[in-house]
């Protein structure tokens, strides 16, 4: 495991020495709950001092008696668009979100045009990160040569790049010996294996989700076992090679089902569920409206249940966004038409404290856990409040409401499936490697002692 | 009523109001002079981003007959084949000032998009696979017009529902007017959860089809043989086929055209005296000119598409042209 700041990139800046007065603490796997004045000097939490304890000489303080300060978050999957499509999201504009969606690191995916396929592409893109990213950002790169599923990209070349793992997503791998390859493979070069879990012969050309929705609705439906299958298929293979993969975007129950059962027989694979996921069903697809449209398409009722059931029961290791930025061109046309993706770097904690923890689905501790266990499964240390740790932190008001979409997006693309939503609980200001990435505009700071 | 963009959101008045319209059109058709004064003066563009006689004629006429100006764009040759946006499309035939624009899509929702982007009242002339409302209120007329009201009828609809829009929109309809409706078809055809969503009955086989009064036949594409729906058509023509054999004297053939003759009906069905096909397309033209006085003549007074003003009510029907 090493420091998220020593792996990945971002920006140089000012270290701040920063006291949070009176925040309540809460960091479950730290075992931290109570009322504290939460000191962070040189890039670390310093100390946790009692309520009121902490000098504050040099120090910028934020009255934070009400807030909750909790670990900052960590986004195993992102989508950047750079190289290629920068009027839709760039480093600069996709760490401003992730910031002010309370993350204090990301990992960008290589479906980029062109992909992210040579260490001299790994090597240009963190060269920019340095310059631009507000938040440390790690890249991953392709699988195969051109995302087209056939040979190998150059993988430990990548990884003495700084490739933090390898994915091809947005497409699924196809075939079962390439996947096998490069599962072999990483014996040598290391490197989580990320993937997007679709049969593209039972996909064809479907939009959304196979039920009751699409029946009425007359569009071609992804069955759930579309990716339920392959997964069984590329857990059996890791298991066979005693390799380490990471299952990406879960979308149905029986991909559930198929995670758990593989971790029950040893198999090392870990995986993911997005906010959207998490919060919606495929009835808000009846709306027709194109901002609902990604892949995996948003499912029933009982596919939720089973990923919130899967949160509970450890068999999802951690939330990730799938923040997929898109122009208003590819989506301001038919549902059939538009472009799969939504964004959700700046919703991803509002959402999930709205719909999961404030009906009493799961607790407030499990969100800000899963929120930040993206970090450890791509050997990177978790966000923590425990003094001597980076300082990796977001202060959080759950009482405030707010609309989604009323001050605008850090991200330079507006479609988020939740825009126009009233949402319960925001954050107020991240503190990324010992730096203030961001603070929400109307949130006055404490002048400095 | 502003637009026609679904069946799902009109209520049985609504249909019956406009049933009622089209049956008073009706005496139109038997003139001499087929034509009436009552749109004079409004525009009506109809805009076909798909292939279609039948629904692109039959709006086309029904306009022509309520005296509007009509445009008639076909996707060939437009601008959308030179890439423009539908947006921009809308946004440009909107500068006409149009009273109604008729729409036909591949898409699913490309109505409700062109009804949120253009003042004009908006049609739904069928998007993608979901509906075809004006296809099923025509339908409804002409059986009306055979079995007066249709509570506690037996409807099948049979053949390809999972790619048509006339199905969905038809069963929706007939249940709305109180038949009960069974879908029939291969199962590769018939989309999962459809009779719990819609209340209908679905059957794989035509074991059964005597106790139907209506039998709908949809239209099977050659296409879907290619995809693996159906092993051949001559082993759907021989399940599935509606002839002679299965047509009951007292029972009513519908089909929405073109008809695939000898796949899905055979020939002499067509021709037969129970068959509805040539009357649906009677129908279509007054129920199509009901759709379009219903819309600019409604409760909702229309208003202008560039000042936004309410218009002047159209011309009372039966004056002379």
């Amino acid at each position: 495991m090493s420091a998220i700041s020593k792996v990945l990139s971002a920006r140089e800046g000012e270290s701040t020495e920063l006291v949070l007065r009176n925040a309540s603490v809460l960091d479950p796997r730290a075992g931290v709950e109570g009322t504290y004045d939460v000191v962070i000097r040189d890039g670390r939490v310093a100390e946790l001092a009692g309520p009121g304890g902490a000098k504050t000489d040099s120090a910028e303080v934020v009255e934070a008696e009400g807030l909750h300060a909790f670990p900052a978050f960590f986004d195993p999957h992102v989508h950047l668009r750079t190289p290629g499509r920068e009027d839709e999201e760039d480093i600069e504009t996709g760490t401003r979100a992730a910031a002010a969606g309370g993350y204090c690191g990301i990992l960008a995916m290589a479906n980029t045009e062109p992909p992210v396929c040579t260490a001299s592409d790994i090597g240009s893109l963190r060269e920019r990160a340095e310059r631009e990213a507000s938040v440390p950002v790690g890249f991953l790169a392709t699988v195969t040569q051109g995302m087209r599923g056939e040979e190998l990209t150059e993988m430990a070349e990548l990884r003495d790049a700084g490739a933090v793992g390898f994915s091809d997503d947005g497409l699924p791998l196809r075939s079962a010996r390439v996947l096998r390859r490069a599962l072999q493979y990483q014996r040598l070069c290391g490197g989580v294996i990320a993937l997007h879990e679709e049969d593209p012969d039972l996909s064809g050309d479907g939009v959304m989700h196979e039920g009751p929705a699409s029946a009425v609705l007359g569009m071609a439906g992804i069955p759930s076992v579309s990716e339920s299958t392959m997964i069984a298929r590329d857990c059996a293979l890791a298991g066979y090679e005693d390799a380490r993969v990471h299952v990406q975007h879960l979308s149905a129950r029986e991909s559930v089902e198929a995670v758990r059962a593989a971790k029950a027989a040893g198999v090392r694979v870990s995986c993911e569920a997005t906010p959207h996921h998490l919060a919606l069903t495929d009835e808000v697809v009846r709306s027709l409206d194109a901002a609902f449209k990604m892949n995996p398409p948003l499912r029933g009722d009982d596919d939720r249940e089973a990923l919130i059931e899967g949160l509970r029961d450890g068999t999802i290791d951690c939330i990730a966004t799938d923040h997929a930025p898109h122009s208003p061109d590819e989506k301001e046309v038919p549902f059939e038409a538009a472009a799969m993706g939504v964004t959700g770097l700046e919703t991803a904690f509002s959402v999930l404290h709205t719909e999961l923890v404030a009906p009493g689905m799961i607790d407030l501790a499990l969100l800000v856990e899963k929120l930040g266990a993206g970090a450890p499964l791509f050997d990177l240390d978790r966000p923590s409040l425990e003094p001597g740790s980076e300082a990796n932190v977001v202060l959080c008001d759950l009482g405030a409401e707010w609309t989604v979409g009323e001050d605008g997006y850090e991200s330079r693309s507006h479609n988020s499936c939740f825009s126009g939503r009233k949402l319960t609980g925001r954050v107020l200001m991240t503190v990324a490697a010992g730096q203030v990435a961001y603070r929400l505009r109307s949130f006055s700071m404490g002048v400095a002692a | 009523m502003k637009h026609l963009l679904s069946i799902e959101t009109l209520s049985r008045a609504d249909i019956e109001s406009i049933l009622e319209r089209a049956a008073s059109f009706a005496e139109v058709g038997r003139r001499d002079i087929k034509k009436v004064p009552t749109l004079r003066g409004r525009t009506v563009v109809n805009l076909f981003f798909e292939s279609s006689t039948r629904t692109s004629s039959s709006f086309e006429l029904a306009a022509k007959r309520l005296s509007a100006d009509v445009v008639s764009i076909k996707s060939a040759g437009s601008a959308v084949d030179k890439g423009e946006s539908l947006k921009d499309t809308v946004a440009t035939l909107s500068a006409y000032d149009p009273a109604v624009i008729v729409i036909r899509s591949p898409h699913a929702g490309a109505a409700n998009l062109v009804a949120r982007w253009t003042e004009a009242s908006v049609i739904n002339a069928g998007d993608g696979k979901h509906e075809h409302p004006s296809q099923a209120l025509l339908d409804l007329y002409t059986l009306r017009q055979h079995l007066g009201e249709l509570d506690g009828r037996k409807i099948w609809i049979v053949g390809d529902v999972l790619h048509s829009r006339v199905a969905r929109s038809n069963l929706i309809a007939f249940r709305e007017m109180g038949a009960e409706v069974t879908v029939c078809g291969p199962p590769t055809l018939i989309p999962r959860g459809i009779s719990e969503e819609l209340g209908c009955k679905v059957a794989y086989t035509l074991d059964g089809l005597e106790e139907a009064d209506v039998i709908y036949a949809l239209r099977m594409q050659r296409e879907r043989m290619g995809e693996s729906f159906v092993p051949s058509l001559r082993e759907y023509a021989a399940r599935y086929q509606v002839d002679a054999r299965r047509l009951g004297p007292r029972q009513l053939l519908m089909h929405p055209g073109p008809v695939n003759r000898g796949v899905e009906l055979s020939g002499e069905v067509i021709d037969s005296p129970q068959s509805l096909i040539t009357e649906q397309v009677e129908s279509g033209l007054v129920v199509r000119m009901a759709i379009l006085y219903e819309l600019l003549a409604g409760s909702d007074r229309p208003r202008s598409a560039a000042t936004g003003e309410p218009l002047p009510d159209p011309t009372e029907i039966g004056q002379p042209a």
